[in-house]
């Protein structure tokens, strides 16, 4: 990039794109949005830009320190400096660019007004023609050699662009560099209390494009999301018209006697269709568990629990533990179970730790 | 040409591996020789407002990782002609990236070999690429300014 104040790190794994099956108002907005952007491929982005530094022994020293490279090469009287420096030469550093081209500077501004605001470097392509060596001085010429259809990645929805730089040493051509960056729309941001101008860039995506940002609910929102409901069918209706009566029903077979659940619609003992239940008594321990910090659903509210309960009657279920914090929670805790409504139709069973409760954790301290 | 290790470069070749602890300091270090004050390579607060969990590796450091892998392994003889990488799976601190080499091309007419590198961290393919090297005396013209 021309720049240097952009750089670095990567898309996570693959770039899968999201299909859109309806045209709607918005796509064809966003085809006007495309073709602006198309605009600015081939416009300069830097034109005889200076390196800020000649090239010189301590930056190449530096380098060579924080990669651990120890070639000779780069020693010496006669040092060159890394090849893969080429880019480090024309960046900006902390006080930035002076000479960055109006076209670059407009692209970025629209991107930015468009929600995508934050950027990350994808490849990066060098070829070197001629070595740097301390003393010379660097300029650099680029060009915005293409700006990509809207991608979603999972970082989130955005558009690569793609600049080639030529850099010279003391005028003559020492290498190219083409360098590929996303500029895109976080897909989610924790809440921080300043989480401000990514924030309310993404909350313009979100409202050019509904469909792309899934999943990024707020607590902020009108109509809050609400819990996933029970899939109920012939097997666990009894169950679930128990949860309805406040009784936690467990099935047992009326052949042999053994309890299941969840519920099935034979024996895993002895392969008997008949059955009928018995009323847990709600004690129970924590068997297993895991804690919940991302990702963030709809309708839940991380960090939670999810305990693998033990039955008193040897049955295990998984819900919520609740009653401590998430991070007290603890293999071996005893529980009980209550019946906690989480809107006007879903009303589910939960574990509640029982005061004074204490688990294997506790038992080995903590750190 | 006076490196042994370029005597071993052949077709199918592959260099040994270079593991790379992915510490805190080395991305900071990196970042700061690469003059790249991004907040996401040394703020890990901001790097999560934008998303992402921790503070991660910049792309010139990768680079700079890659060129010197290849260097050291194919020893000072060699000079770097291209270094072309695309990155996957962010660096965060606390991982290890494996750098691993094979050369796919030997052209000794222009006394240039090809070697294909991925770097692969805990969780996916960080980097893969391809660098070119000359291995012949540096060409006429080069390495005078």
């Amino acid at each position: 990039m021309t720049d240097g104040a952009i750089t670095d790190g990567a898309i996570t794994g693959g770039t899968g794109s999201r299909k859109f099956v309806t045209e709607s108002y918005d796509d064809r907005e966003h085809a006007g949005f495309q073709a602006r952007l198309k605009k600015y491929e081939g416009q300069t982005a830097a034109s005889s830009a200076v390196g800020k530094d000649l090239v010189n022994e301590p930056m190449i020293r530096h380098w060579c320190e924080a990669m651990g490279d120890t070639s000779p090469a780069y020693e010496g009287p006669d040092a060159i400096a890394p090849p893969t420096m080429l880019q480090a030469w024309t960046m900006g550093g902390l006080s930035g660019h002076t000479d960055r081209s109006s076209a670059y500077e407009d692209l970025f501004a629209l991107l930015d007004g468009a929600g995508c605001t934050a950027v990350v470097a994808t490849d990066c392509e060098q070829e070197y023609v001629r070595d740097l060596r301390p003393g010379q001085r660097i300029t650099f010429d680029a060009v915005i050699e293409s700006v990509s259809d809207r991608k979603t990645t999972k970082l989130g929805t955005g558009y690569f662009v793609t600049t080639r730089m030529d850099v010279f040493g003391d005028g003559e051509l020492a290498g190219t560099h083409r360098f590929r960056i996303l500029k895109y729309a976080p897909k989610e941001r924790r809440s921080g209390p300043a989480a401000s101008t990514t924030q309310q860039g993404a909350a313009k995506q979100e409202h050019a494009e509904p469909r792309v940002v899934p999943g990024a609910e707020s607590r902020k929102d009108a109509s809050p999301a609400l819990r996933p409901r029970p899939v109920i069918n012939r097997d666990n209706a009894g169950f679930w018209k128990g949860v309805s009566d406040h009784r936690l029903l467990i099935q047992r077979c009326e052949t042999c006697e053994l309890l299941r659940f969840p519920w099935l619609p034979g024996c895993n003992g002895c392969g008997s269709a008949r059955w009928d239940t018995v009323e847990a008594s709600g004690e129970g321990t924590v068997f297993s568990y895991v804690v919940m910090h991302h990702p963030a659903f709809p309708a839940f509210d991380p960090p939670y629990a999810v305990g693998l309960i033990e039955l008193a009657e040897g049955v295990r279920m998984i819900s919520n533990v609740v009653g401590v914090p998430a991070e007290q929670v603890r293999i071996g805790m005893r529980v009980e179970a209550e019946f906690r409504r989480f809107d006007a139709e879903l009303e589910l069973p939960v574990f509640r730790v029982v005061d004074g409760s204490a688990g294997a954790g506790d038992a080995e301290g903590e750190g | 040409m006076s490196s042994g290790g370029v005597g071993q470069l052949e077709a199918g070749a592959e260099l040994a591996p270079l593991e790379i602890a992915v510490t805190r300091t080395l991305i900071v270090a990196g970042a700061v020789a690469s003059r790249d004050y991004q907040d996401v390579h040394h703020d890990a607060e901001a790097a999560r407002e934008k998303g992402s969990p921790d503070i991660f590796m910049n792309i010139l450091t990768t680079n700079g990782l890659v060129g010197r892998y290849v260097t050291d392994r194919l020893g000072p003889g060699v000079r770097l002609r291209a270094v072309k990488i695309r990155l996957g799976a962010p660096n965060y601190p606390g991982d290890t990236m494996v750098l691993r080499g094979t050369v796919t091309e030997v052209d000794d007419s222009t006394g240039t070999a090809e070697i294909r590198v991925v770097g692969a961290n805990g969780i996916g393919h960080h980097v893969t690429g391809t660098v070119r090297v000359a291995f012949g005396a540096v060409r006429e013209g080069e390495g005078r300014a």
